[in-house]
């Protein structure tokens, strides 16, 4: 498999060159060679007008280039200081010189960082920041910034844009990696489109149009939201009234597991060898007066920035973690008291978030993972005693019906791929006829293909009735599945929205706070351009 | 598998402030715990609970203790749990004996050290070359070298004079010092039995009194040891890599190195701990002589959050606790039961000030049972006494446990290049 | 499919295979490096283990191994490790003996009795750490090792004359147990000896555990604790309830461990009871990879090794040293973790690239 063929980049100085393409396209592999990580069969590399050759990621660093990864490499236990200095000690030691440079650093580029606080303590953005400022301490002079966007909320990657623009008056080059058009259009100067592997072509985006630029991304061919008939009944599955979650362990002076750190946390860092919360302290909530209701034959989406109290959502859920108050009721039943098991066992289907710690057991043969969370129930069960044909049984059934590619069913799950444990996971949760379904991140990392099959089994499970909760970072999901739409910002469900009609900008405004309430997409008053802009944005 | 807590998923969010007892807090409750100590060493009449021979014995027995706990945080740091300390303590005490008694005590140390070397070796291989679980490859650790030492002995110390298959012959001594003049008028003043005073005369002089010069470099390995870690390049490289490998990795630093080192120096220390028992504590190897100290040592280390300063402080209570019970003292232990009970009083009423009433309730009713306990006898069970250390251990535990910070990647295996 | 069978069974046995060879050859580097002959102290112990006499010894030991490996097994299946089965046995060997020599009810009564006390000590012991674990989130290496100290202690002021103790001779024992509860052996003549009854009981619980583990719900869900917590818990199972009940049950049978000797042979407790056994099993149990009959080839191995070597010390015409089995069953043990580890790692790697082939072979054929 050829992952990159005939690549041809130029990067000024000076500028911010965008890299664009749809998942999949060969964009990771070419960031890999360039950064050192990878060596390419053929071609050639050439830096400042230099032919090189990287061995290593050391091999870059000593040429001026810089990655900032996707996933932040940070110590949460070291300080911005500690993570910067790591493996680079000899430039500027690890004390006094060390710290004045990060502050020169920070201070010229705007970045707002200060040296001797724990990583632990800072948010998405500050973390990126400090990535950031990780390869300008060790002078890069060519930055490679890897899906920046994808764990910022707007507000927050004007900010960042606003860095590279100093960056960029600098005379640093800043190679930006990113499949979301629409921003890339505001801060980039060139355009460089990635398709299968090569490049189809560089544009400058003050002189090319949104749809040029789509078009030369995926082809011709634009896909739109899809309309469909309309399957929401009124009849509830289930009803949250008043979730609410303090954090982590705290509640107001209760005896029990509250002896957490976290609770001083709240209440301003007066640690204990007792830890405890003093009387009256005001204490975060991680969910706040959560209030819905999903009826049969809907998919109610929840948009939002990771952390903002999903997870806490999902686990008062399904039950790994009870809500310290509020009510579930499931079919008119009050579960809130109800353990993880009775819920399942009652028809409550779960797609974790994370499959390869909460959905599979990778060492396990596929039909122990069929079992998995449901092993009281047929076929894998009877009674007190596992049915391991039953399981083998029903698992070659559920590998032809998902079509999860697979040569048998004693494979362990670890050599699946992602998409067809995905699949492996739908197909045991559809199994047991759920009537509710948690979708959380259903198609994430998923390969296209499997993300599609999976999208079809939701749509065809809500026809017959199914109802669920959807929550996802994939807003074309979102948008496309559900019928109805919420966005979750600090524990709160602050605004909702119609699907249909809506734009990931107003979505992206309420998932930072700045919009609340109903979402009204505004035709009239748009221009032209960004009414046009609205489909294409995230061009697929 | 990491050697502490159980870790509780958390809701993500920035802002978490320290937690742990700020310095003057800290001091001011071990100033506390002093006067109240002496309290009761007047009420109880019982003065082995204080005195200088007490405090010696004790600084004597948290050495081996808190050498191991140093070998055990300089590997835990790095992200490699090490329950082999006390197999790798094992072979510092048999190679310690076997080069001291023919060569001189302090080629003996030399040896030592190497001895829990070798075993430190064998542990990074088994876990950072072959990723075999820690605690798996700790426990093969110290099967395998009970063995060798046994069979060792055999062909070494069986046929020498004053040796046996369970003991060597005996080893010269390093020597032991005083500061002269102080050390005699400390005794004295401890002597005189007054309160608070002679206590602080005892502890004080007990660390100053008929010391050995290995005692002197354990001491100061503890400092050494928290400047190399947190105030070098190659001590944040180390912390590193226990605290997130695959960052470190993505930075140029060799992880592989860090932690086959850290792991070496762990057996080190240890090896040095061993020899430390050998040598000074005693005069001849023993089958059985570190008597568990390796895993007490781990305990200190939590004690201490994976910290030196912290360290050092439990490894001097569990020598402390140790020391008891060599000195025979049962009086002592039953004054202690006395203190106990006074220290669970207070601690009833500040959990009833913290609002927390059924932890206070439980801790009220056991500072009576205890009080009982303390009036209804006169002295303790000799099991009692042996028990202590290990009952201390356990309860420390319990308490602390769940607010501490052991280095993040600690006890998970890494392979390079698995961040991509 | 078939490939992938046989595949298995190459990967299964390759583990244990290379860690003895391994084992093995260090051993005889050791020998040759002690001046000794690399050879002969094998030929030796093989010969012991041809003579009936040390055969019934090897089985009764074996049968003692078996028990407390079966109980760290069942730990190291919930990713637990029960390092205090050591305490656990001794622990419950000597409440055993203690009530078998002051309780006297009739036989059948008297022996469901006993083992009853044994489990139930074994499992407060053992509870005790897993109470800490799930309250407290203490380690439940650090805790079984501090209690298997603190049980030393308690088997000394239990024997204190004041207590429980009863002079025997020289020895300070627990008094000899009531003859209802001593359990008959199979008498295979008096050259030869007797196998203990309760061998018959580390079959059945080996039986048991492999049921148990295989083919019950809370099996699985201990299976999958073990592997993962995370995914046991969103299918769910109550993480800290079976960690508590594992460590218990773990325990149980420990305290299982020293009752074919107690109640078979010596009829007694006293210094001289056979301690260490939980740190043997420890061995034991990685050797047999926490299979039943893993372990059972593993504790006859180990117990072999125990029985045949004290004759290498007035071998002719030359002796060799006795502790070069504890010698080699301290390499065995570690050239088992990483063997298996090795073994596993090749295993998962091969297998994952095996299922790529086959599915690129098979879209190739479909296409």
């Amino acid at each position: 498999m050829v992952a990159n063929h005939d690549i041809h980049l130029t990067v000024r100085k000076g500028t911010v060159h965008a890299l664009v393409g749809e998942n999949g396209a060969g964009k990771s592999t070419l960031m890999k060679i360039l950064y050192g990580m990878q060596k390419p069969d053929e071609g050639t590399i050439a830096v400042d007008g230099e032919q090189v050759a990287f061995g290593s990621p050391a091999d870059a660093i000593a040429r001026g280039i810089g990655m900032v990864h996707q996933h932040f490499m940070l110590a949460d236990n070291l300080t911005v200081l500690e993570n910067t200095v790591l493996g680079s000690e000899k430039l500027h030691g690890i004390g006094g010189g060390a710290r004045r440079k990060i502050k020169e650093i920070s201070e010229r580029y705007g970045l707002g960082v200060r040296p001797d606080v724990l990583v632990e303590s800072l948010g998405v953005a500050d973390r990126q920041r400090v990535e950031i400022l990780k390869v300008l301490y060790r002078g890069a002079r060519t930055l490679i910034l890897d899906e920046p966007t994808a764990v910022l909320v707007p507000q927050e990657v004007d900010a960042l844009f606003a860095n590279l623009r100093e960056l960029k008056s600098e005379g640093l080059a800043v190679i930006f990696i990113s499949h979301k058009l629409g921003e890339v259009l505001s801060v980039a100067d060139e355009i460089t489109v990635i398709r299968r592997g090569t490049t189809v072509g560089t544009a400058v985006p003050a002189e090319t149009t949104p749809r040029q630029l789509a078009e030369m991304m995926v082809g011709s061919e634009l896909p739109t939201p899809e309309t469909a008939e309309s399957t929401v009944t009124d009849r509830p599955v289930i009803e949250v009234e008043g979730l609410t979650v303090y954090a982590a362990g705290a509640s107001l002076g209760e005896v029990g597991e509250a002896s957490d750190t976290a609770a001083t946390a709240a209440s301003g860092g007066t640690g204990t060898l007792l830890g405890d919360t003093p009387p009256g302290a005001d204490v975060r909530r991680v969910l706040d007066d959560v209030t819905f209701t999903i009826h049969a034959g809907e998919v109610m989406g929840i948009a939002g920035v990771e952390g903002n109290g999903q997870t806490e959502l999902i686990d008062a859920l399904i039950g790994t973690k009870g809500a310290d108050s509020g009510t579930l009721r499931f079919l008119g039943e009050d579960i809130t008291p109800w353990p993880t098991r009775r819920r399942r066992e009652h028809g409550v289907g779960y797609i974790p978030e994370d499959r390869h710690r909460q959905g599979l057991l990778l060492e396990a043969p596929l039909w122990e993972n069929r079992i998995l969370g449901h092993v009281t129930e047929k076929p894998n069960a009877k009674g007190f005693w596992l049915d391991p044909k039953g399981a083998q049984a029903d698992t070659r059934r559920i590998v032809e019906e998902y079509d999860v590619r697979t040569p048998g069913i004693d494979v362990t799950a670890a050599s699946l791929s992602g998409g067809n444990q995905q699949k492996l996971i739908v197909g045991r949760e559809m199994s047991h006829s759920p009537k509710f379904l948690i979708a959380a991140h259903p198609t994430r990392g998923v390969d296209v293909g499997a993300q599609a099959q999976i999208w079809d089994r939701i749509r065809e499970a809500r026809r017959e009735g199914l109802a669920v909760l959807l929550i996802s970072a994939d807003l074309d999901e979102l948008i496309g599945l559900s019928d109805t739409l919420r966005v979750i910002y600090n524990g709160r469900l602050v605004a909702d929205a119609d699907p249909a009609t809506v734009t990931p900008e107003e979505l992206g405004s309420a998932m930072t706070g700045a919009a609340a309430g109903h979402l009204e997409h505004d035709e009239s008053g748009a221009a032209e351009g960004a009414t046009e802009a609205a489909p294409e944005d995230e061009a697929r | 598998m990491s050697t502490a807590t159980l870790t509780k998923p958390q809701a993500k969010r920035p802002g978490r402030s320290g937690r742990r007892l700020s310095l003057p807090a800290l001091l001011l409750v071990i100033a506390g715990v002093l006067v109240l100590t002496s309290a009761v060493r007047l009420i109880t009449g019982a003065d082995g609970i204080t005195s200088t021979g007490q405090m010696s014995t004790a600084l004597r027995l948290a050495v081996p203790i808190g050498l191991a706990g140093l070998g055990g945080l300089w590997a835990e740091r790095a992200g490699v749990v090490n329950i082999g300390l006390e197999g790798m303590m094992i072979l510092g005490t048999w190679f310690g004996a076997w080069a001291g008694y023919q060569w001189g005590p302090w080629t003996g140390v030399a040896f030592g050290i190497i001895g829990g070397v070798l075993g430190g070796i064998l542990h990074a291989v088994a876990t950072v070359t072959f990723n075999v679980n820690h605690i798996v490859s700790g426990v093969a650790i110290n099967i395998l070298a009970l063995g060798t030492t046994r069979y060792l002995s055999k062909f070494t110390f069986e046929g020498v004079p004053q040796g046996s298959s369970k003991q060597s012959p005996p080893i010269d001594s390093l020597g032991t010092f005083d500061i002269p003049g102080l050390s005699s008028g400390l005794n004295t003043l401890n002597g005189k039995h007054w309160f608070l005073v002679s206590d602080l005369a005892g502890l004080v002089g007990g660390l100053i009194t008929d010391l050995s010069p290995l005692t002197v470099i354990a001491v100061a390995l503890v400092p050494l040891s928290w400047w190399v870690l947190w105030r070098t390049a190659f001590g944040l490289r180390l912390r590193s890599c226990g605290e997130n490998p695959v960052a470190a990795e993505s930075l140029g630093v060799n992880v592989y190195k860090y932690k086959y080192l850290a792991v070496l120096i762990s057996g080190g220390f240890a090896g040095l701990g061993g020899a430390f028992l050998s040598i000074v504590a005693s005069n001849v190897y023993l089958d059985g002589q570190t008597a568990g100290r390796g895993y007490i040592g781990l305990a200190a280390m939590i004690f201490g959050n994976w910290m030196p300063g912290g360290l050092a402080l439990g490894a001097g209570l569990f020598g402390y606790t140790d020391s008891l019970n060599l000195r025979g003292g049962t009086t002592n232990v039953h004054a202690l039961i006395l203190l106990l009970a006074i220290l669970l009083v207070f601690g009833a009423a500040y959990l009833v000030w913290r609002k927390r009433h059924v932890p206070a309730a439980a801790t009220a009713v056991v500072a009576v049972l205890m009080f009982l306990w303390y009036v209804s006898t006169d002295d303790v069970p000799r099991q009692v006494v042996t028990a202590t250390p290990y009952v201390v251990t356990l309860l420390v535990l319990s308490f602390s446990a769940q607010h501490l910070r052991m280095p993040k990647a600690d006890g998970l295996p890494y392979r390079k290049g698995q961040g991509k | 499919m078939k490939k992938f069978d046989k595949e298995r069974v190459l990967l299964a046995v390759a583990g244990p295979v290379i860690a003895l060879v391994l084992a093995i050859a260090l051993t005889s580097v050791v020998l040759l490096a002690s001046d000794r002959n690399p050879f002969e102290p094998y030929r030796l112990m093989l010969q012991q283990a041809s003579y009936s006499d040390v055969q019934v010894l090897i089985v009764n030991q074996a049968s003692m191994y078996y028990i407390a490996a079966i109980a760290v097994a069942l730990g190291f299946r919930m990713n637990l490790f029960n390092i205090g089965v050591d305490g656990q046995y001794r622990l419950a060997v000597v409440m055993t003996a203690v009530v078998g020599a002051n309780v006297a009810l009739p036989n059948f009564l008297q022996i469901p009795l006993l083992l009853l006390v044994a489990m139930g000590t074994g499992a407060l012991w053992a509870g005790i750490a897993g109470a800490l674990k799930v309250t407290r989130g203490v380690s439940e290496v650090v805790a079984t090792i501090m209690l298997n100290s603190i049980a030393t202690a308690v088997i000394g002021y239990v024997t204190l004359a004041h207590v429980w103790g009863v002079q025997l001779g020289n020895n300070m024992t627990t008094g000899v147990m009531r003859k209802s509860g001593w359990i008959p052996g199979i008498d295979l003549g008096a050259d030869v000896g007797e196998i203990y009854g309760l061998v018959f009981l580390a079959i059945l619980l080996g039986v048991a555990y492999w049921l148990v583990l295989n083919r019950t719900r809370f099996g699985f869900d201990l299976r999958a604790t073990g592997e993962s917590e995370t995914a046991a818990a969103a299918s769910g199972v109550n993480a800290k309830r079976m960690v508590f009940v594992s460590m218990v049950i773990s325990g149980a049978v420990a305290g299982l461990a020293g009752l074919p000797l107690l109640l078979g042979d010596t009829h007694t407790y006293s210094l001289s009871f056979p301690a260490g056994l939980g740190f043997t099993a420890i061995g034991i149990a990685l050797l047999g990879r926490n299979h039943p009959g893993g372990i059972a080839l593993a504790a006859l191995l180990w117990a072999l090794l125990d029985k045949a070597s004290p004759a290498l010390d007035y071998a002719t015409p030359v002796a060799y040293e006795k502790e070069i089995a504890t010698i080699m069953q301290g390499l065995i043990v570690f050239a088992v973790v990483i063997s298996y580890e090795a073994v596993r790692q090749w295993g998962l790697r091969r297998q994952q690239k095996r299922v790529g082939a086959e599915l690129a072979a098979a879209a190739l054929k479909n296409s």
